[in-house]
């Protein structure tokens, strides 16, 4: 799961990693309050939403009085922000973080995350901060310093130590970074999150170590015992649909195309997009109708794709392992009923109680391309489409 | 031959009382696996029947923890259904009580936690197959999982799949083509997992029963790439390989909490190229494992034709010689 920056700076407050003094504000005139409680007399205005390259956007600017504030909140909140991550369509703000100025001496790198190769947690800190870090990685992959944590004795002063040495930093921001590193990790472990990227993580000129910006995501498995964390999602950084997806526990993904697909399985599902898009067609979405289908898992699996108006076709694919396929085709065809199909849909079972399923489809009355196999029913599907 | 399980498999099932322990259990001793005990904390002494909807074809008794099933009935092999909250408890247990190999069924557990399993699993020993899997079959010898039996049969081709139903599709194109498996491993969707591609290949490199072997993968982390690597510097046998994901988007988990392109890694595309780079038969659409496998295997077993009919002449030139020699005497 994701969450926004301010959420993230919230979190890391409460682990005691310093970020800047600042609050989240959903109007003008909350922006001019948090600016007006925060003092000072430099500001920095930051779009909340859950994309990179919100900067380069014209997402964050500095404002040097409290009309400034004013003006710049008005111009950026509910405007439609293109990064290179939210693509050309853009993302409405609709939330904005107020935070103080900060005097920069140094931007710096930290990031935590999984490293999947060695099953164990990686921290990552680097001199390149500022820029986008895989650039780094690509580039110059000397300039990430790396310390895995062994889960047996967890992360170390002597491991923060090496990396802050690295940095070339000394002092009070050598003392403060390892602390900083510290409670970061502290931050990362306890929350069970997926990825701690603090880019920039800054130097002060007085030598003090501040997240200037937070990127925090979490191990979607480990919600179930954080329910402050997820009372975090936004909704509106969501699609709609997918939403809808969630609350009957299917896995769903929106895609660019034409030809709706429903599967068991999520490798099946990006198989049977990737044999879609071979065929000469283009996925609607990833559906992974999972183990538990039933009849109103598969139903509702039907309304969704069916709610997408891009869809002119539907692939319905399941291999019956724990889903039996006389199931499946039940569920087609209640779901059938409730939904006034007119789509023309392509349905492909095998497996356990195959033959049973397919009978089950013929003897239906309703009006569905029964598929012979795998191939056969992306040919199928695709030729709909296109007639 | 096949490797991980077989005849000399002895399953406790962790779990067993539960819908999934119970119809799974059900399903593996119908296959004809040898079920010797369950555990569920609690409800130790307990001989189960299974359910009325699946009544088991054997009793199976039932112990409080592992160890007594280990020290009571032998067994050496243990396959996990309980909920995610208490898995990863439940394969630190197995590991614990001497089992070897713990096949763990389980999705969703949190990664926090298989950090800390994956750690000491390192230390006893035990080879973890999962969690978020299939399991592991040897068709005609044992079935230790969820997939649908009869969907295999006997032969000579190794599976080795992060997927699950994905690699029924693979199994069901090798079994209507004629062939058949050694044995087909699940080793999961999740970004920690206990057995990889390259250790299964390692396996199926030693096990004279696999002539060939299928490698399907799918988007994210670089395991893919690691085995390609392994491959083309160890492995002699033909491989047979798939990606799952070249149409996925970037930053999306697909399902899997493994399958997901991060950071620019990860990508259908990458993986494809290094597997091609290590000779592995790369096949583009995933309708066409099956086929690849009977080409490959068909070539093979020409060349071996062609050496068994070079040997004869060899044989009969020397006869003649021979021949030719007595008589000059």
């Amino acid at each position: 799961m994701k969450i926004h920056e301010y959420q993230g700076k919230e979190i890391l407050r409460k682990y005691n990693v310093p970020t800047p003094q600042g609050g989240v504000a959903f109007s003008v005139d909350e922006a001019v309050k948090v600016a007006q409680s925060i003092g000072g007399s430099v500001w920095v205005v930051k779009a909340q939403i859950h994309a990179g390259g919100r900067g380069k956007g014209g997402g964050v600017k500095i404002a040097k009085s409290l009309d400034e504030v004013r003006q710049l909140a008005s111009q950026i909140l509910g405007m439609r922000l293109i990064t290179h991550q939210t693509g050309p369509e853009g993302k409405i703000v609709k939330r904005l973080l107020i935070e103080q100025g900060i005097s920069i001496a140094k931007e710096l790198y930290v990031g935590i995350t999984l490293d999947r190769a060695k099953s164990q947690n990686v921290v990552m800190a680097s001199t390149e901060g500022g820029v986008e870090i895989e650039k780094v990685a690509a580039e110059t992959p000397e300039k990430i310093l790396k310390e895995t944590v062994n889960p047996s004795i967890g992360f170390k002063d002597f491991q923060a130590r090496k990396l802050a040495f690295g940095l070339g930093l000394s002092g009070d921001a050598l003392k403060n970074a390892v602390k900083f590193l510290m409670a970061l990790y502290r931050t990362y472990e306890e929350t069970d999150a997926s990825l701690a990227e603090i880019n920039p993580l800054v130097i002060t000129t007085d030598g003090n170590v501040i997240a200037l910006d937070a990127k925090m995501n979490f191990d979607d498995n480990a919600l179930f015992r954080h329910s402050d964390i997820l009372a975090m999602r936004d909704l509106d950084e969501e699609e709609p649909l997918e939403i809808e997806a969630s609350k009957y526990n299917l896995n769903y993904i929106k895609l660019d195309g034409n030809v709706g697909c429903m599967v068991n399985g999520a490798g099946l599902a990006m198989a049977t997009m990737d044999i879609i898009k071979l065929a000469g067609g283009e996925p609607a979405n990833f559906l992974d109708v999972g183990g538990g289908a039933n009849v109103e898992t598969v139903s509702n699996g039907f309304k969704i794709i069916l709610s997408d108006k891009n869809v002119k076709a539907v692939l319905i694919n399941i291999f019956g392992g724990i889903v039996r396929c006389d199931r499946v085709a039940n569920g087609v065809i209640e779901a059938a009923k409730q939904v006034n199909i007119t789509l023309p849909v392509v349905v492909r079972l095998d497996g356990t109680n195959a033959e049973e399923a397919r009978e089950i489809l013929a003897n239906s009355g309703l009006n569905f391309a029964v598929a012979s196999s795998f191939e056969d029913a992306a040919r199928k599907v695709t030729q709909a489409i296109h007639n | 031959m096949s490797i991980l399980v077989d005849k000399s498999t002895r399953l406790v099932v962790q779990g067993i009382t539960g819908g999934e322990g119970t119809f799974h259990t059900y399903q593996m001793i119908d296959y004809g696996t040898k079920v010797v005990a369950g555990v569920t904390p609690g409800k130790g002494g307990l001989v189960y029947n299974g359910s009325d909807q699946y009544p088991f074809k054997k009793p199976v008794p039932v112990f409080n923890t592992i160890a007594d099933a280990v020290k009571n009935e032998g067994a050496n092999t243990s396959v996990i259904f309980v909920p995610a909250g208490f898995a990863a408890e439940a394969i630190m247990e197995s590991a614990e009580a001497g089992i070897k190999l713990i096949v763990a069924i389980t999705e969703g557990i949190p990664a926090r936690d298989m950090v800390k399993v994956y750690e000491y699993l390192q230390s006893t020993g035990a080879r973890m197959i999962g969690p978020n899997c299939p399991g592991i079959i040897s068709p005609g010898k044992a079935k230790v999982g969820i997939m649908p039996g009869f969907i295999h049969k006997p032969g000579t081709v190794g599976i080795i799949s992060r997927s699950g139903t994905l690699t029924y599709e693979a199994v069901w194109q090798v079994t209507q083509l004629g062939m058949g498996q050694s044995t087909c491993i699940g080793i999961g969707g999740d970004p920690i997992i206990g057995t990889r591609f390259i250790d299964a290949m390692k396996l199926f490199k030693d096990d004279e029963g696999t002539e060939a072997v299928i490698m399907i993968g799918e988007i994210g982390g670089t395991a893919e790439e690691e085995a390609a690597d392994y491959i083309k510097k160890n492995f002699k046998k033909p491989v047979i390989g798939f990606i799952a994901g070249r149409t996925a988007p970037p930053g999306r988990r697909m399902g899997h909490a493994g399958a997901i392109i991060s950071g620019g890694k990860g990508t259908a595309a990458e993986k494809m190229a290094a597997m091609k780079k290590a000779g592995i038969h790369v096949v583009e659409s995933p309708a066409l494992i099956g086929e690849m496998v009977k080409k490959v295997l068909g070539k093979k077993v020409a060349k071996k034709k062609v050496f068994i009919i070079s040997k004869k002449i060899k044989k009969s030139k020397i006869k003649s010689k021979k021949g030719k020699g007595k008589s000059k005497k």
